[in-house]
Order: C-alpha cells, then structure tokens, then sequence
C-alpha cells in the first residue's frame, strides 16, 4: 500500500540520506578534481570524526556537546588528512594505482587502530533531548535529527560553495584545478593547495562522522559502509564537481529511500548499484562533466 | 653589462628521448632575445626548461645571480620569471580578473601586502581592451585576447625576465601590431627583459636584438640581430 504519507516521508528521508552521502563524498570529489588521487581511507575519516564525537561527549557533556564535537572532528580529521597527504599521497603524486593501494592499507590500519583502542563493538553517542524530538508536518512526522543533518549539510555545501567561489584560496582551487602546470608557473604552491583541499576534504568527513553518530553506534568499520556510496556518488557526479556531487547524492539517497518502501534494506543497495550503472550507460560523463573537449584547445 | 639569466651545459628529455642537448645561454639584463629555428628543435622546451615546468636533466641555470636549477616552477616564478606558454592556456573558466589575479601569487614573499593591492593599473594601461572585457570568462575571448591576457597575468607578477612562446601565432595582423606594440612598451617601460620564441624571422628582427637558432636540440648559432641580417639565418629556420 503506497499513501502520500509514507512516500512524503520516505522522500524526506532520502534527503536526509543524501545529506549523509554527499557529506562523506565532498572530501572525495575535491581530491579526485584537484589531485586525481582515489583515497581510500577516507572512510576512516568518517570514523575519526564518530570516535571524536563520542570522545568529546565524555569531556563535555550536555546538550551542546554535539556543537562543541562538530568542530573538534573537523580540524581532528583535517589534521590527520594533512599527516596522510604528506606522508604517503605526496610521495606517491604520479602513481595513482600506488595511492589507491597505499590509502588502502592506511585505512586498514586505522581500523585497526580503532579496534585497539576503543574495542570491536561500538561506541555510542546519544543525540541531546533537544534532537531527541521531531513534529509532524502535514501529517509526516519530521524527527529533528534528520532535519539536523539536512541542516549541518546545507550550511557545508553553502560554505564550501562561498569559499570556493569568493575566496583566494577558492581562485588558486579552480586555477589548479583547470591547469596545473600554467597555475604554477604563475606563481601558485600547487602543492600547497592540494594539501589545503585535501584537509577540507576530510575535515567534512570528520563532520560527516558526528553526524552519523547521532543515527547509530560509531564502530570500526562504520567508515566501509557509507565509502562505496561515497565512491557511487562521485562517480556519478561526474568526477570531481560540486554541483554533480551534490545533485547525484540526492537523487542515490531518494532512490536508496524510496526503494525501501517496497523492498528490504539490501536489494535496495542493489537497486541502487543498478541505477547507477544504468545512469552510467546513458551518461558516462556524470552528472556534469568536468572536462568538456570544447575548451581544451 | 649584467646577466640575468644564465644557462650551462643544460640538457632535457621526454622519457627516454633527448630534446635539448648542452645548451649554453647568456641573457643580459634589459635584452630581448629571439629563439628560431624550425618545428620540433627545442625551442619551446628551452622556454618550459627555464621555467622549470620542464626539469632539466643536468646542466645548471642561474638567475638573477642564484641557481634555480633544483627551484619548482611556483618558486622560478616568485623570483621573477614570468611564462606566456604556447597556446596561451588562459583558466578558460575563470574571468579576465580572476586570470590577472592569480598572476598576483608571484608576488608572494616580494613585500607585505603586494598581494591585497589587485591588479596593477599598467596592465589594463597596456592592455585596454582587457579592462572592458575584465568579466568575462576567458575561455570565449578570442585568441588575440586570450594572448594580451596571457601576457597581462605574467606580468602581474611583476617579472624580471618574460618568457614568451609564439606569441603572435594565429592571430590577425592588427592584432599582433598590437601586442607588440605593448610588448616594446614592456621592455622600455617596465625594464622586463623578453626571451620570444618566434617563427615570423621580420618579427624577430624587429622585436629583438639577439638571436639564437636552435637545430635538432642544439643552440648552433647565436648573433646580435643589428649585425646580422634575417636573410643570413633563413635557411637555418625554413624548410
């Protein structure tokens, strides 16, 4: 039985969904535009930011701790973006199948990591009374975690959005990001701005990870299960672009969403690998295209 | 009279296969130097070379009197190399302002606040046609005016020396006028020196007061363009 109610609902919560993929994706798509490098253990990210949140709880509890967490996961995740970037992904610069491997065996490590430190089964994070709530709206009920995470996911992209367009460091992002080779000869740290997206990059996949601390228990291995959504959604989006990243984040989380109506969890995650595939059959170019031939010459 | 640019024994190679083979080059301050010779000899990895997009593969270069040899290109172009590249390779997605202003990175390091002041008015002075266009997105100018913003962006970084690929190559003849109009304004006026890679020998000529004439990777001969005249080195450049 379809009604409008649960079909409102659902969409709803293929946004919130979305919110989550396209915060765990931006870190992806910014690094693979800037630098064609695949991190691999950006789902990690996703991790440290949980085990921060969850970390900062217990230093300052109560009701705004979650405000308090968003920041420390940030620059924690950032900071160990930066350790990563300079240790292993810029010594591997031109070896692209090296990176994936050698982020591959980081993100094992990190897991591992985690498991020493805070043991195999989950920690929890329990969402302040004042997220602990929800109201109806025309007859769907609205939890307010989820619009939480709508929020925190709007006020990324608007950010990200500004700075890229609007800010220095934004103009030396796209001038790198169109030619490398001419933007350093005309004076820009190419290097320096790789690093600087790549922290960005993880930085909101630290946020990301207290987000998803609010919707279930931070685990090792939480980062494997949002990564290959991830890597969908930039795939889709077209590899490296802002606006593909996001527009294909949403229309997986409303298919991921909306299929759970009718099916169960994991031939969802089916269907949602087949619409990407099919999506990629009629558009391998993404959702916007990056490089357009027209404006190489 | 004082070198600015100084290159020794440089050699460079794609891979395996050797394109410049010990080059030996004096460039004094305040000189404008042609490099000619045919398709495919050197001459624009000679330019790439000096501006360090092109690692050299043994020889040293020396400018402004300290060895860059080892220097990234983002570093050559702070301590005043300004590159205008084959093909222009203007940001096509970013607008005639935003294209001046990342001119404006090498200037970092050269004085506080070098940066904050925008860019400089002798630009737009040089290139008129650059303030009525400044925001538009420089992938739909026409080539000419892709070419005086590619100049106009090295020189925002202020440079010392210019490097300059073909600059005049695919565009129409009123146009080119005008480029080196402004070109000659550049050397007198701003005291930047110019090292062009040409094709055009009555170009060369009239722009530049020494030539070189690069074969098969090899700098083969070298002259002052008041001594020598065009005809003398038209069979080394034509086919």
């Amino acid at each position: 039985m379809l009604d409008a109610t649960l079909l409102a609902g659902q969409v709803f919560n293929g946004f919130s969904v979305a919110s989550l993929f396209v915060l765990a994706a931006l870190g992806l798509a910014l690094s693979f535009g800037l630098m064609r490098v695949i991190n691999m253990a950006h789902g990690e990210m996703l991790m440290l930011g949980g085990y921060l949140a969850y970390l900062t709880y217990l230093v300052v509890p109560g009701p705004l701790a979650i405000l308090v967490a968003m920041p420390v996961a940030f620059l924690g995740a950032a900071l160990l973006g930066a350790v990563l970037e300079l240790t292993v992904i810029r010594k591997l610069a031109a070896r692209p199948l090296d990176t994936l491997l050698a982020t591959w065996g980081v993100s094992l490590i990190l897991q591992q990591a985690a498991r020493s430190i805070f043991g195999p089964i989950g920690v929890g994070v329990t969402a302040p009374d004042w997220l602990n709530t929800g109201f109806l709206l025309a007859g769907v009920y609205i939890p307010s975690t989820r619009l939480f995470i709508l929020a925190v996911a709007v006020v990324v992209l608007a950010v990200l959005g500004l700075v890229i367009a609007r800010t220095r460091l934004g103009l030396l992002v796209r001038a790198v990001n169109q030619d490398r080779m001419m933007a350093a000869a005309s004076g820009i740290n190419v290097r320096r701005v790789d690093l600087a997206v790549f922290c960005l990059g993880t930085g909101i996949a630290g946020l990301a990870g207290v987000v998803l601390s609010l919707l279930g228990p931070v685990t090792p291995s939480v980062g494997q299960s949002y990564i290959v959504p991830a890597f969908l959604v930039v795939v889709m989006g077209g590899l490296g672009s802002m606006v593909g990243t996001t527009v294909a984040a949403i229309i997986l989380g409303l298919v991921s969403a909306i299929s759970q109506i009718f099916l169960d969890v994991s031939m969802s995650q089916v269907l949602m690998l087949l619409s990407v595939i099919v999506f990629l059959q009629f558009r391998p170019q993404g959702v916007v295209a990056t490089r357009s031939r027209a404006l190489e010459e | 009279m004082e070198t600015l640019l100084k290159m020794e024994a440089v050699t460079a190679a794609y891979g395996q296969s050797q394109v410049l083979w010990d080059i030996d080059l004096d460039i004094h301050k305040g000189g404008a130097v042609a490099l000619i010779g045919r398709n495919g000899v050197g001459k624009t990895t000679l330019l790439r070379t000096i501006m360090g997009v092109q690692k050299a593969a043994s020889g040293v270069i020396r400018f402004n009197g300290a060895d860059v040899t080892a220097q990234k290109p983002h570093e050559r172009a702070r301590g005043g190399i300004g590159f205008v590249p084959q093909g222009r390779h203007v940001f096509a997605h970013l607008s005639v302002e935003e294209n001046l202003t990342t001119g404006l990175s090498a200037l970092a390091g050269r004085g506080r606040g070098l940066i904050g002041q925008g860019v400089p008015d002798h630009i737009f002075d040089l290139f008129p046609k650059l303030a009525q266009i400044r925001h538009r997105k420089a992938g739909v100018l026409s080539g000419g005016e892709q070419q005086q913003l590619a100049i106009g962006r090295a020189l925002a970084g202020q440079p010392k020396l210019l490097l300059l690929d073909e600059p005049t190559e695919g565009i129409q003849p009123n146009v080119v006028q005008q480029i080196e109009e402004a070109l000659r304004r550049v050397r007198t006026e701003l005291g930047v020196t110019i090292v062009i890679v040409e094709q055009y020998l009555d170009f060369a000529w009239s722009f530049a007061d020494e030539y070189c004439v690069l074969m098969r990777g090899r700098m083969i001969r070298r002259g002052t363009t008041a001594q020598d005249s065009a005809a003398d080195v038209a069979h080394l450049v034509n086919v």
